[in-house]
């Protein structure tokens, strides 16, 4: 049991406003680690809602969430926040760089937020997430002079620096070419072999959730094929 | 460290749009300027006008007045004790100007604690004769050390030395306007006469000038030994025994006292000079008015441009609570950035607040009224510039509190959905 990283139980939500639509309908998972899982389904069937509940910045749900045995629930706005610091990393469509800071400090910023290493430590470890994903060359540059797929890869990077029991991704393939897509796939494959990295990727490419090693396919709220 | 990393965020942020920052900073900086130069040289201004009477007049005065006696013989007779007495046409006694005993009163004055200083005074009613013109006047005998050290003496006499009223025997210092009219230079003789018909030939050593025109024209100084000679009186003669203390707020109640215990009449520098310290306050209050209102127009400009940062930054603000920054931390970032501008903005405000009133320090200002003063008066008083501090960091807090509240309040999954 001890290998189950991540569990929902009976999870629902509802959208009040203007009517009341159920959205999600008592999903119920688990994810153990070191699995690289994919979620897909149409659009609207509920799947980017439940990657935000579980990764604990949507918290108005019903239901369980456990992360790493821990309870959710009841949990303040500040203990949520540490939780997703040091437990879980993200990667969305979008990379939501700053731009103020050179790539290495964009990737070091939660490092240091959790403050676990002193700052030259977690320096060194930015620099081999950076070199994992093959980018250290542009460590020290402003993340706006990077191309579309390099920037996704300083995402992966800034997910993985506190080494998370689990990575969650919203289409972190939506918006790169074929290339792209395949570079950032590979890494996830990598990390998922290599470092018996969990995964959670919510997409709705085909092609690449087969390759994944279990897929969640959604319906309207519920899950029909797990 | 985490305090570390979120100023090392805020900094970035500040100066990613540092022409923002740098409006906002000016805006601080400009009402911090005029909040210092404008209590500074208001402060100054009230400064003057207040020393004006304050340096030149007694906080207590002990004196005689000529009055008819309250109590008349027959008020004290036995017999006539539990009567209504009515006396018709009631004059002064003979009584004079004199305050008894003033030798041992002044001594033991000088050993009350709360008493700063004493002078011993002499008035003396005199014609200045002018050819076959007499021309009225009075006569102060002053004790030239203790004038000066209490009421700041040196400072009116515009020409000669104030000492030598001391030094040379019977000599005057004659105010400026009646030195005009009887066209008397230093170094001349002038010759007054008593109201008792006394004579006496006096060297002018200096001129004197208070700053009102009708003082000037009637008033000169001698020393306490010239005045009592003039008047024919030993030199116990004293009329007048001005007296300064430690805490002028004290002036009422000691006054009160004083006249009780020496049996004299006794004025203190409030009763006197009542409208004075209105007028100052009024002039205070309103200098205080003008710099919190310009502060707090600073305050709206930092306001305006923390939001307008804040829905630019938005993206940033729902990454950085995404990958676990609290709202707390967010707002403790925001409010930062508040701080470093009212920080920097404030001190450079203080420092051309400091530069301005040096410069209005200055300006020229010469008036007939004040002849120690050539410049604009400035009071450099530590005080203004720890309010002027201690406001630019509030209302920067405030300018920046409500802002960074709403950034703390941002939800990541709206914005991050959003795109």
């Amino acid at each position: 049991m001890s290998n189950i990283i991540l569990s929902a139980k009976n999870i629902s939500k509802s959208f009040h406003d203007p009517v009341t639509v159920q959205i999600l309908k008592e999903v119920t998972f688990t994810i153990n680690k070191g699995e690289f899982v994919s979620i897909i389904g149409k659009s609207g069937c509920g799947k980017s809602t439940l990657l935000y509940i579980l990764s604990t910045m949507d918290t108005d749900y019903e239901g369980e969430l456990q992360i790493n045995g821990m309870m959710m629930a009841n949990k303040k706005e500040a203990e949520l926040a540490v939780v997703r610091n040091e437990k879980i990393g993200f990667v969305f469509q979008f990379h939501y760089l700053l731009n103020e800071f050179s790539v290495l400090k964009n990737v070091m910023l939660p490092g240091l937020k959790l403050g676990k290493f002193s700052s030259q430590e977690i320096e060194h470890r930015a620099y081999e997430k950076l070199k994992i994903l093959g980018i250290e060359k542009e460590a020290l540059k402003p993340p706006n002079q990077l191309s579309g797929g390099q920037k996704q890869r300083v995402a992966i990077a800034r997910a993985l620096i506190n080494d998370p029991v689990i990575i969650m991704g919203d289409e972190p393939t939506g918006n790169l070419d074929k290339k792209n897509s395949e570079i950032v796939f590979d890494i996830f494959q990598e990390l998922s072999k290599e470092f018996n990295q969990s995964l959670l990727i919510v997409t709705h490419d085909n092609e690449f959730a087969e390759r994944t090693n279990r897929i969640i396919e959604m319906e309207d709220g519920r899950i029909i094929r797990m | 460290m985490k305090l570390k990393l979120l100023a090392s965020i805020s900094k970035s942020l500040l100066l990613a749009r540092w022409k923002q920052t740098l409006v906002a900073a000016i805006g601080v900086t400009f009402s911090i300027t005029m909040f210092i130069t404008l209590l500074s040289f208001m402060s100054g201004l009230n400064d003057l006008l207040d020393g004006l009477i304050v340096n030149r007049t007694p906080h207590v005065r002990l004196y005689n007045e000529i009055q008819p006696s309250k109590k008349q013989p027959i008020d004290l007779h036995l017999q006539y004790q539990d009567h209504y007495n009515f006396v018709s046409s009631v004059k002064p006694k003979n009584e004079l100007l004199q305050i008894q005993n003033s030798g041992a009163i002044m001594q033991m004055l000088k050993t009350d604690p709360r008493v700063l200083g004493v002078a011993p005074k002499i008035t003396a009613q005199v014609f200045y004769n002018v050819g076959a013109i007499d021309l009225t006047g009075v006569i102060n005998g002053i004790d030239v050390e203790s004038e000066n050290r209490l009421f700041l003496f040196k400072d009116y006499v515009t020409a000669g030395n104030y000492i030598d009223l001391k030094n040379t025997p019977n000599s005057i210092i004659l105010g400026k306007g009646a030195a005009e009219k009887m066209l008397a230079n230093i170094g001349d003789v002038i010759q007054v006469t008593t109201t008792k018909g006394e004579r006496l030939q006096l060297k002018v050593v200096g001129f004197f000038q208070s700053g009102l025109q009708d003082i000037d024209k009637v008033q000169s100084y001698a020393s306490m030994a010239t005045t009592q000679k003039l008047l024919g009186e030993s030199n116990a003669y004293v009329t007048d025994i001005q007296i300064k203390l430690k805490d002028i707020l004290t002036a009422p109640q000691v006054a009160k006292e004083f006249g009780k215990l020496f049996d004299v009449e006794a004025i203190d520098i409030q009763t006197a000079n009542s409208q004075f310290e209105t007028g100052s306050s009024v002039r205070s209050l309103i200098s205080y008015a003008v710099g919190i209102t310009l502060l707090i127009v600073a305050g709206f400009g930092i306001y305006n441009i923390l939001n307008m940062m804040i829905y630019e930054k938005m993206d940033s603000i729902a990454i950085l609570k995404a990958t676990g920054f609290s709202g707390k931390d967010v707002q403790k970032i925001f409010i930062g950035i508040a701080i470093t501008i009212g920080l920097f903005g404030g001190m450079l405000g203080l420092l051309f607040g400091f530069g301005l009133s040096q410069l209005i320090d200055q300006i020229p200002f010469n008036t007939a009224a004040l002849p120690t003063v050539k410049t604009y008066p400035i009071n450099y008083n530590p005080k203004f510039y720890m309010i002027g501090t201690i406001f630019s960091i509030v209302t920067t807090y405030f300018a920046g509190y409500f802002p960074s509240r709403k950034a703390s309040k941002i939800d990541p999954v709206v914005i991050i959905r959003g795109k």
